[in-house]
Parts: structure tokens; sequence; C-alpha cells
């Protein structure tokens, strides 16, 4: 367990809306929810979650902490923010639920090998590297994530795409060696590494 | 001096070479035509996308996107920022709304800055391309430099998720939008308005991570189109644009269908329709070749 998990249980002890409100993007919304379930209805991969957010945000206040975190519901979704907009209390939705994987994410409790948690570390770690997505080195890395044999196995199956990419100019093998970037990258790194230490500070995550 | 001057947020996608090559090319004939001079925001960095969410946090996405606030604010005072991409201007208004909401948040994201010299005073606007068109332009404004109709064609317009939720065109519905519709009639084609398709999700960034799930949405999203009459689809988003067209023979190989649907960006449509070559609207850079624009095109 990190010590910012056992951190977080010592301080907010039975009170996880508390420790939501205090640590999640948007997280002081969650109270506004009133279970009517349109989010659940709305979501386009409803039928995959283990929980919808309405059953999240009453396991919430219901403190079950280890199952919350412990979800895949988060990274079930993909940002089409219909919830969002369906929602008659105006709850964030899309925002929370990215908030929440983002936290479980960082103590440590989201699933192991779950692949959106995954595609999406690999995602945000690819754009900071060179202030661009290198597109080429994002899929590369996500189809051989599982070692050399299943990565030839992915992309030789993607073969005919990524042939088909190359013609009509919308893949560059080049990029290989480096790709898009900004020039100022010392400075782009700056940003980022400063704007992580504040929030880590805030939210208490320990290195 | 042309007609409009914008700050230029072509995202990762729109670069040469890159997955929305053919967004950025169409862009650029299109503008040109219609007398908009874009200039790019110098050295811009990604948006961070919604997928970044997992591994960065709230502050470090908006600081990055506040970097290129900075940029455009000191480089190019005065222009309204303009993103093609979906994700791009959902990033950025995103942010741009929270440190307008936030003098915490705001004091926190200039202290990030400072780290790079840079400093965001608050005062950009972010625009997606569509509402400049709709907004600055308006229909009767895009059918000006018409120089060839698109008659005949069958269009469904797919509007996708982030040019249509949570911000919008003003004035348009989530459930129903009609803009890119009103697009398609502007430029003489046959809007398919019944299309029930029209703000499905693709999938999104789960395209890569999983596969099944996102190719389930977008069968229905292609197959929808066919069942209504279409010829081609039209989106104003690059990820809708990739992950509709490139996944189709995957579906094929899976699932036995026979998919061989087109799917192009709006801005195509208007370079052949102000009279642009193939080349121009970058047709060249389809997977599934939309034979019956480059047709038209080729007139």
């Amino acid at each position: 367990m990190t010590t910012t998990n056992t951190n977080a249980i010592e301080r907010y002890r039975n009170n996880f809306l508390k420790e939501v409100e205090a640590n999640v993007e948007e997280g002081h919304m969650v109270k506004m929810c009133m279970q009517c379930g349109v989010c659940a209805g709305s979501c386009p991969l409803g039928p995959a979650w283990q929980h919808s957010p309405q059953k999240i945000f009453m396991m919430i206040r219901a403190g079950k902490r280890d199952e919350v975190l412990g979800s895949d519901s988060m990274f079930m979704c993909t940002s089409c923010y219909n919830c969002m907009v369906r929602c008659p209390r105006q709850l964030p939705i899309t925002h929370i639920m990215h908030g929440l994987a983002n936290y479980a994410h960082r103590l440590g409790l989201a699933p192991k090998g779950q692949p959106t948690r995954e595609f999406a570390t690999l995602f945000w770690n690819n754009l900071a590297k060179k202030g661009r997505v290198n597109e080429l080195m994002l899929t590369l890395q996500h189809y051989f994530r599982g070692g050399l044999v299943s990565g030839i196995r992915e992309a030789m199956a993607m073969q005919s795409i990524g042939l088909g990419m190359f013609k009509a100019k919308r893949i560059n093998p080049m990029e290989i060696f480096g790709g898009h970037g900004v020039k100022d990258l010392k400075g782009f790194h700056a940003i980022i590494a400063k704007a992580k230490e504040i929030e880590d500070r805030k939210k208490g995550f320990t290195a | 001096m042309a007609k409009k001057e914008y700050a230029f947020y072509p995202g990762c996608s729109s670069q040469l070479k890159a997955s929305a090559s053919n967004y950025l090319v169409s862009t650029n004939s299109m503008c040109t035509a219609l007398d908009i001079k874009l200039t790019e925001i110098p050295d811009w960095n990604c948006c961070g996308a919604s997928i970044g969410y997992c591994e960065g946090g709230e502050l470090p996405r908006i600081a990055i996107n506040a970097r290129n606030f900075a940029q455009a604010e000191t480089h190019l005072p005065g222009q309204d920022i303009v993103a093609t991409c979906a994700a791009c201007w959902l990033g950025a208004r995103e942010s741009k709304e929270r440190l307008d909401a936030s003098a915490v948040l705001m004091k926190e994201t200039n202290e990030a800055l400072a780290a790079a010299g840079l400093h965001y005073k608050g005062e950009v606007e972010v625009r997606h391309m569509v509402e400049v068109l709709i907004e600055d332009f308006g229909y009767d404004g895009l059918k000006a430099p018409m120089k060839k109709s698109l008659e005949g064609l069958k269009i469904a317009g797919y509007v996708g998720c982030q040019t249509n939720r949570p911000f919008g065109i003003d004035g348009e519905s989530f459930e129903n939008p009609m803009y890119l519709d009103k697009m398609v009639e502007t430029l003489g084609g046959e809007a398919l308005s019944k299309y029930e398709q029209k703000v499905t999700c693709c999938g999104g960034a789960l395209a890569f991570s999983e596969p099944e799930k996102s190719q389930k949405q977008i069968r229905d999203i292609v197959e929808s189109a066919y069942d209504h009459g279409a010829e081609m689809i039209v989106t104003p988003c690059p990820l809708c644009q990739a992950n509709v067209e490139v996944y189709q023979s995957e579906i094929n190989k899976k699932q036995g269908t026979k998919f061989n649907m087109p799917v192009v960006y709006y801005s195509q449509l208007m370079t052949v329709a102000y009279g642009g070559s193939a080349k121009d609207a970058a047709l060249d850079g389809q997977l599934i070749r939309a034979e019956k624009l480059e047709k038209i095109a080729g007139k």
C-alpha cells in the first residue's frame, strides 16, 4: 500500500465523501446526485460498466472506498459528455469520473492491467515528452505493451490499416526518430513539473 | 488584408503526416477561399486531450493549455483562438472556463507558467472553426465563394460528441444539432437529417484500448448511414473521422460486413464546393476514397 493511501485513510477515517470532495477533481459536486439514473442510461458503454456513475456516487456516500477506487468503471468513460449534458442536477459527471480515475491511479488502487488505464498513462507520457503527441510511437508502444511477441502479432493484424495511413500521408515512419515537438521543451517540462508539484502538495501525494 | 484573422490551434493530429493531415490541408484551402488568415500560435503544445486524465492531473492539464493562451495573448493579441480539433477545442475551452471561474486556479497556473517565464492575463477567447464559420460568416456568407454545387450527394452529418457536448454550437440542441445538415444544404448537397446516429460516440480513445467496445459503436454509426442511403459521412472531429473510417475494414474482417463508406470533413466538402481540386481538399488523404466528391472536384 502506498504511503499516500495510508495517509489518506488515516486522515479521512470513515468519511470517504469528504476525501473525494477534497482530493478529486469536481468532487465537491458528488453530493448533488439525486440518484435518478439518467447518467446510467445515457452511457454508450453502459453494459460494460462494473458500476454506473449513479452507483459510484451512492457508493461514495456510503463510504465504500475500496470498491469505488478499485472499480474499472471510471476507465469505461469515452469522454462523450452525454451523461453530463443530460444530468438534471448538472453534475459534471465526466470530470468527476476522470478525477476519480486519476485519484485511484495515483493511489495505486485502480485495477492493474486495465487497458484504458494503461493507454491513458501511455498517452500522457507520450505528449509530455515532446509537448506534442507522437502518433507513431503511441501506436507502437500500445501494440507492444505486452512484450515483443504479442506486439508483433497485434501490429501484423493492423498492418493493412498502417499501410493505408502511410499511403494517405497520415502517418510518418520517420517519427520513430523523434517527430513533432515544441521548441521550448525545457520550458514546457518546467511548467508540467511545477503544476504537478503544486497539485501533489495540495492533495497530499508523496513522490 | 484578410477579412478575418485568427490565432490558429491546429493540434497534434492536424500536422503534416499526422492522422488528420487531410483536415489541415483542406482547412487551409477552405480558409483561403473565405479570405480567412490563420496564424499558428507560436510553439503551441498538446491540449492533453480527454484521455490524458489518468496520469495528468487537473492543474498540469490546465497549465499546458494556459501555455498556449499565454503565447497567443502575447504574440497574436486580440485574435480569437480557433481550434479545428474537437478535443483541442474542448480541452482549451474547459481550461479557460475553469481559469475564469477560479482565482486560486489562475494563481497556481501562473505559478506554473512562471517556470517557463510566461504569464496568462486571462484574455483569450477559445472557439471551434465551426463556430467561426456559422457565427462570423453565417450560412449566406459560406455560400458566397461557391463555384460548384454538391448537388445529388447524399450526406449523413455525423456530429459526434465533443464538438457537440458539453459546449456545442450556440443555439443548437445536444440531442439533435442541425448545423452540419445546414452546412451540407448550403453547399447544395442532400442532408440526411433523419440519420439517427448523428451524436453517437465512436468510442474515442477506447478505439485503441477496448477495440471491441468501440467497434460496436462504429458499426452502428456506419450501418445507420447505409440505412438512410448515404453516399458519405461528414464530420467536424478528427477522432470521429479516423475511428469511423479506419476501422471499417476491421469490422468487415471480424463481422462479415461489407462497409466501404467514405468519411470526410466539412472542410473537404467546402473546398470542393469552392472550386478546389481533389488535392486542395486532400481527398488523397482518405483510406476509403470519396469517389463522388472527387468526381465533382474534377469537373
